[in-house]
């Protein structure tokens, strides 16, 4: 095994060129437990501790820019306003030494079907800037995930940062496990609500192959609520409503059964989450809605 | 491949690094510093627990060419860490007749045997903390740096700030009672 320590990013890109197979660690929380396990032993493992703009982030107009090595420490510190979804996926990473190392660069690079950034980014909306010596890309996050552990970098791309909408309504994320801290996700659910839009997103974690979008509940959403006039009026949201969107959520799912859970329990489980993120955002939409009229 | 890094405020070199080995197996098996302890492998446990540039993480899951150049704080160093950040805040100083009365004691090993505890090593003996002990090195680490953070913890602050370190004999209620006791005396100034 070599050790690579680029100094800088042309360097890291240049570096990954040249040896593909080159394994990138940043936080290590997942490069480490492989090494340690035997698992894994590439033949080059690339340090990226050294570049420090990949610990950076801006605060654009529309989409904050997140480098991919930013702890999830510093996104629940700093970018809860911004990232509501994903500052509440990040608190539920294992606990504070991961959370203090792990970034979302390393949650994308491994694209594991639980990896807990997944469902938010996907609610929010998101675009992966990957970039080789051959230049950059941003790969849309509804089109990142290929299949378990599988993403859509090419084998000389690393991921420089992640581009991430800024929120302009509500966002919840939901996550079951055995306990808070230290928990590989069961499965999880992240929703954010859209109002400049009048759209809603959704994003499940841990019951499919690979992280992925309720398309269907989103669309019968939308129109729901579109129809009842619901973003105008503020008023709660029909059970029924909420039942389908539930219904549909569960219904998008394709789990297995693993260790952690069944794939009839993930299917349920995601319906409940999908109705109570639902009624928390919705709620809180409502809130806010009811506070402008009181002012105006 | 060989590593220069900092730990407890010495600078330390290891040789003959393999590539992939952890910042704990080169703590503990290469500097002689066994205090962090090596149970999980991967981050689940907290035993390991130790500081990089300040930051409390896992060392199991630091590669050791990550640590080049940098600062490494364990359990061995946590006494003279705690007793330089209180020198920060003017809290010290060695008297006259403390400093004409020194004398070699011949107990000054790496391991930190003989010398004197930081305050939340002694509120954790107090409190009754420790049991077999093996978690008590990442727990002292972590409890350490939030205090260091957060010096008037809530019960949840500390139960969050402990929940990456895993006790299989105490139940936690000793280890909350240390940390309160800590933070107390902390905030006495004793």
């Amino acid at each position: 095994m070599d050790f690579l320590r680029p100094a800088s990013w042309e360097e890291a890109l240049a570096a990954k060129a040249e040896h593909p197979a080159a394994v990138p660690i940043a936080g290590g929380t997942d490069v480490m437990v492989e090494i340690n396990f035997d698992h894994r032993r590439p033949e080059y493992l690339m340090d990226l501790n050294r570049i420090g703009d990949l610990e950076e982030w801006e605060v654009g107009e529309e989409s904050v820019r997140l480098g991919a090595s930013v702890p999830y420490s510093k996104i629940m510190e700093h970018l809860r306003a911004e990232l509501p979804g994903l500052a509440l996926a990040s608190h539920t990473v294992a606990s504070p030494q991961i959370r203090n190392r792990g970034g979302v660069g390393g949650n994308l690079g491994t694209a594991s079907p639980a990896g807990d950034a997944h469902p938010a980014l996907l609610a929010a909306g998101a675009e992966v800037e990957a970039e080789s010596v051959r230049g950059t890309r941003r790969i849309p996050i509804d089109a990142f995930y290929t299949g378990v552990k599988r993403n859509a970098l090419a084998p000389d791309e690393l991921i420089r940062a992640v581009h991430i909408k800024k929120a302009d309504g509500p966002q919840q994320y939901s996550k079951v496990g055995t306990r808070n801290a230290m928990v590989i996700a069961v499965c999880a659910f992240g929703l954010a609500l859209h109002p400049e839009t009048r759209t809603v997103r959704t994003g499940i974690g841990s019951a499919a192959p690979t992280p992925i979008r309720a398309q269907a509940a989103e669309e019968f959403l939308n129109a729901a609520l579109e129809e009842g006039g619901f973003w105008d009026n503020g008023k709660i949201v029909t059970p029924s409503v909420a039942k389908q969107f539930a219904d549909l959520c569960a219904a998008a799912c394709n789990p297995i059964d693993d260790v952690r859970g069944t794939a009839s329990y993930r299917r349920h489980a995601v319906g409940v989450m999908a109705r109570r993120t639902l009624t928390w955002t919705w709620e809180s939409y409502r809130g806010a809605h009811r506070t402008t009229e009181g002012a105006a | 491949m060989r590593i220069d890094f900092t730990v407890n405020g010495r600078p330390q070199e290891a040789d003959d690094v393999w590539e992939g080995e952890s910042l704990l197996y080169v703590l503990r098996e290469r500097l002689g510093l066994p205090g962090s302890k090596n149970a999980c492998e991967q981050g689940e446990c907290g035993s390991c627990t130790v500081r990089l540039d300040g930051v409390p993480v896992c060392s199991c899951l630091v590669a050791a060419g990550q640590v080049q150049g940098r600062e490494v704080v364990t359990v061995e160093g946590l006494a003279d860490f705690a007793r330089e950040r209180a020198c920060g805040t003017g809290a010290c100083g060695t008297s006259l007749d403390e400093a004409k009365g020194w004398q070699a004691q011949g107990t000054d090993s790496q391991t930190g045997e003989g010398t004197e505890l930081s305050p939340i090593q002694q509120a954790f003996i107090d409190a009754g903390a420790v049991q077999c002990g093996f978690c008590t090195p990442g727990l002292l680490v972590a409890a350490d740096e939030m205090l260091e953070r957060n010096p008037n913890p809530s019960d949840a602050d500390i139960r969050e700030a402990l929940s990456g370190n895993l006790c299989r004999c105490t139940g936690y209620e000793k280890i909350m009672d240390a940390v309160r006791l800590a933070a107390a005396r902390q905030s006495e100034g004793v």
